[in-house]
């Protein structure tokens, strides 16, 4: 396909557009160089490089037990938020109830108030409640802010749906519940997963809302959180770019899965008049 | 248009007992009145077609039969039994969707087995029929595909399979040829006719192209802002349609209006004997029943007039001409095809071609 | 179509959770920022002190603007390098849009904190940048206003926030339909006034929806200011934080807290008019 007229050379576009993204990758790029720098995190240029921060942080204990409670929150956070989410998603899309207007602003604000706010509101409700913080507190406070990622998502998904197949399972004799789990879910499918990714990502990542409700146990940026008020390693850099690592993977795995949906249905999109 | 009309504007269905009663039925949709009081029976294997234009209520008719909306009054029966108080997956009623609606995360194969398989039929049972479904559609090579990668027309094979497996009492089309183009449409006009015709299962259509419900149905019920208009066979509605509407939604139609007095109907430049009481009066006079006057005698249930040429449209066959007769008044006349014309000519046409309509 | 059933069943667990983990928490809150503190424990004594205390001590007020002032400078920053991003990968990416597209949405996926101790390490006086800068013989000294001041927590904020920015923005110049852009290159218009009469116009719910955010989150920030901000760059959030934390008046944080949280809604409230005015279907 040639390219529409509308597409027109424009070099200091292109230039301003390249230097906003060398903005934006500059601390990454930085982060992952000097992760292999023997002599620290500042300087210029960096000349030793090294596998050695990457050795301390194998052998580093706190941090890979802080991983395992990140990805236990995480984990649960991914199963409450989803499933609550569809069926908030659901109620949005199809019911009709008092304060459902009021019920629609209460799900998406945590997604817009910053983090503290809805951390204290929680850490207060726990003290309220006599309860002990710990990764229980954090997974309550991750898996309530995160709803609104799984509701947005999947009532998106929701509008996108041809309501015509729910009809037509109904008409070819399947009960509402039989036409849940074999057509509307499958049309899902996609949402479901793009938010279920998200939740964990956002989750894996958490500090704001995380930072009132720890205990004694810390999630992987607390204990990050923590070695930083002791004094900077490259070690932080190399668990860093580990991180990211994963999270590239994580977009690369995703974006496999989405294409090879979405190509089914870009191609039914085409088809239909 | 009230009621009575359209109730005595209601021709005897054909053969083969009430399948389906719709009795007083209405809908209201918030202020609206989509539908008011339509009564309508529908017997048994016949080809019947809601016509109407967009806001009509037609499609609003066919989703109360197949139970996606209730009716604000009245009784839907079906086969002695009460259908309206049913959910639609209780039904012996299936639907083809005017977007056809497959499941796109199933094959062709599945999707047709779908309503076979939530009723928990056998797997060997549901090969043979579902087989014999795809076969009665031509479609029996994408049995596998998804239908992604079938033709608009394809899709519209496999939701009319998907629909007929499950042998439904009454199949109901919303608008099913309505998405493709004009060849495809011609083609699958004359597939869905011999379909029906071999299963002899009631057909419930839906569609606003009054040539395409002629081609189809045995009978016609023409919706009018959610009342029925007029409801017969194609025949009878063209050749003698209760209303002015009627008339025009329903091929192409001069309407003449006038009066008759003493005995006379006067419209315009054009006058006949008529001997019926003084009154207003509707004529409705098809274009092709107009011919040219090659010269002969009048006879004494004719009328002649002369009218010059304004605009000749070739149809290929036919040619469409409008002409002036005089001080303005504009009549459509069809003639065989016979090269330009032009000036003042002479027409013909007999008496009883023009039928008298209500307004 | 959906059964009762089927409504509650859906509305219920949802409506339940979020009624206890949501409302009644920022009804807890909203209760705390009438009482007072009193021998290092919270007294449920209803007043309005924590308000008044705001009003009057100019503390307070300073550094609510300082804040206010940082955000509108994080979103007009982000403003500025994400809309041109967001218009390049539009109107002028072609075939490598979506590669592009998913080039700048991977950053989002590294940690925040990552993302700010990476700029912790290039902004110090031992750090990269200033090594860069000597190492080329451009300064002799470290420059110092770089780290631990408003400019570095307003740098750090544009940084995570630009492409919070970009994502909006693009969605709505993909909106626009190109015949739109041609009709009017077809009426004689210039690529600048095509850009200021039909692009930008059209642009502007993404745009209010982006700056928003970016406000919004900047305002009530407070893991930047305590990483890169120094005294000079503390924030409203780290306020309550402390107030949270070593000096303890609860009451008087939640007061805080609750003044942000109105002020943050009158402004959704705001944006939302206006993206509706802004919003041609």
């Amino acid at each position: 396909m040639s390219r529409p007229a509308s597409i027109r050379r424009a070099p200091l576009l292109t230039i301003y557009a390249g230097l906003v993204f060398m903005f934006i990758y500059v601390p990454v790029v930085v982060l992952i160089l000097y992760s292999f720098n023997r002599d620290g995190v500042g300087g210029f240029p960096p000349r030793h490089f090294t596998f050695d921060w990457y050795k301390q942080l194998f052998g580093d204990g706190p941090i890979w037990d802080s991983v395992l409670n990140s990805l236990m929150v995480a984990a649960a956070s991914v199963a409450v938020s989803l499933t609550l989410g569809l069926l908030a998603a659901l109620a949005l899309d199809r019911a009709t109830f008092p304060g459902k207007a009021l019920f629609r602003r209460l799900v998406l604000l945590p997604l817009i108030l910053p983090g503290i706010i809805t951390g204290l509101s929680l850490l207060m409700f726990a003290v309220f409640a006599g309860a002990q913080l710990s990764l229980l507190t954090v997974f309550l406070g991750h898996g309530t802010a995160l709803i609104s990622v799984a509701t947005t998502e999947i009532f998106a998904g929701l509008q996108k749906m041809d309501r015509a197949q729910e009809e037509a399972s109904l008409d070819l004799g399947a009960t509402p519940w039989q036409t849940f789990w074999r057509i509307t879910l499958p049309n899902l499918k996609l949402s479901l997963i793009a938010a279920g990714l998200l939740i964990f990502t956002l989750s894996m990542d958490e500090i704001a809302v995380t930072f009132f409700l720890i205990g004694r146990d810390n999630t992987l940026p607390l204990e990050i959180w923590g070695r930083l008020r002791r004094g900077i390693t490259p070690e932080i850099n190399a668990v860093s770019t580990l991180i990211f690592a994963v999270s590239v993977g994580l977009i690369v795995i995703w974006y496999r899965v989405r294409t090879r949906g979405l190509g089914n249905e870009a191609q039914e999109l085409l088809e239909r008049p | 248009m009230n009621s009575s009309a359209a109730s005595s504007a209601q021709t005897a269905s054909p053969s083969g007992g009430v399948l389906l009663e719709v009795r007083g039925v209405a809908k209201r949709f918030g202020a609206r009145d989509v539908l008011k009081d339509i009564s309508l029976n529908i017997a048994s294997g016949e080809f019947i077609t809601l016509l109407g234009e967009s806001g009509s209520g037609k499609t609003t008719l066919l989703r109360l039969v197949a139970g996606f909306e209730q009716p604000s009054a009245g009784e839907i029966w079906m086969s002695g039994e009460r259908l309206d108080s049913l959910p639609p997956y209780k039904r012996r009623v299936n639907t083809v969707f005017q977007h056809y609606a497959l499941f796109p995360h199933l094959s062709v194969r599945e999707n047709v087995a779908y309503g076979l398989r939530v009723k928990k039929t056998s797997s060997s049972e549901i090969g043979g029929r579902v087989d014999e479904a795809l076969r009665m559609v031509k479609m029996q090579e994408f049995a596998n595909s998804r239908p992604s990668k079938l033709s608009g027309g394809q899709q519209q094979r496999v939701a009319l399979a998907r629909a007929l497996v499950n042998r439904p009492l009454l199949l109901l089309l919303d608008e099913p040829l309505s998405a493709l183009d004009a060849n495809l449409r011609k083609q699958m006009q004359s597939e869905l006719k011999a379909l029906q015709r071999e299963l002899g299962i009631t057909f419930l259509f839906v569609t606003h192209d009054q040539e395409e419900a002629m081609a189809l149905s045995d009978r016609i019920a023409l919706l009018r802002n959610g009342a029925l208009e007029q409801v017969a066979s194609p025949r009878e509605i063209y050749a003698s349609p209760a209303t002015a509407y009627t008339a025009q939604f329903i091929g192409q139609t001069n309407l003449l209006r006038g009066e008759i007095r003493g005995s006379i109907a006067n419209c315009g430049v054009l006058r006949w004997p008529l001997d019926v009481p003084d009154s207003l009066a509707i004529f409705s006079l098809r274009p092709e029943a107009i011919r040219l006057c090659d010269g002969g005698v009048r006879q004494s249930n004719e009328v002649k007039f002369r009218a010059s040429i304004r605009q000749q449209l070739y149809g290929g066959a036919s040619e469409l001409l409008e002409v002036d007769c005089g001080g303005g008044q504009l009549i459509r006349v069809r003639i065989s095809a016979r090269g330009p014309l032009s000036g003042e000519l002479e027409f013909v046409f007999s008496i009883s071609d023009a039928i008298r309509v209500q307004e | 179509m959906y059964s009762r059933a089927y409504k509650t069943l859906v509305s219920v667990p949802p409506l339940l959770w979020v009624g206890l983990f949501l409302l009644l928490p920022y009804a807890l809150m909203f209760a705390h920022s009438f009482w007072a503190v009193q021998d290092q424990t919270i007294v449920h004594h209803w007043n309005f002190d924590n308000y008044l205390a705001l009003f009057s001590k100019p503390v307070y007020l300073e550094v609510l603007l300082r804040s206010m002032r940082i955000a509108a400078s994080v979103t007009l920053c982000s403003l500025l390098l994400g809309y041109p991003l967001a218009y390049y990968l539009s109107f002028h990416a072609g075939a490598r849009k979506e590669l592009l597209y998913q080039l700048v949405i991977v950053p989002l996926w590294v940690s925040y904190l990552v993302r700010g101790y990476a700029w912790k390490t290039i902004l110090g006086s031992e750090g990269v940048l200033n090594g860069f800068l000597q190492y080329l013989h451009i300064t002799h000294e470290p420059v110092a206003f770089l780290l631990y001041s408003p400019f570095a927590v307003v740098l750090v904020l544009t940084h995570i926030y630009t492409p919070f920015v970009f994502l909006p923005i693009y969605a709505s110049l993909e909106h626009i339909p190109r015949p739109l852009v041609e009709a009017s290159q077809d009426l004689g218009a210039s690529s600048a006034q095509t850009f200021l009469r039909v692009v930008l116009p059209l642009s502007i719910p993404g745009l209010l929806a982006g700056a928003t955010f970016a406000f919004v989150l900047s305002l009530g920030d407070f893991l930047a200011p305590l990483l890169v901000g120094g005294a000079s760059g503390t924030m409203i959030a780290n306020v309550v934080q402390s107030l949270f934390g070593a000096a303890y008046d609860w009451p008087l944080g939640a007061a805080i807290s609750v003044c942000i949280l109105i002020l943050i809604v009158s402004l959704l409230f705001l944006t939302e008019r206006l993206e509706k005015r802004w919003s041609f279907k």
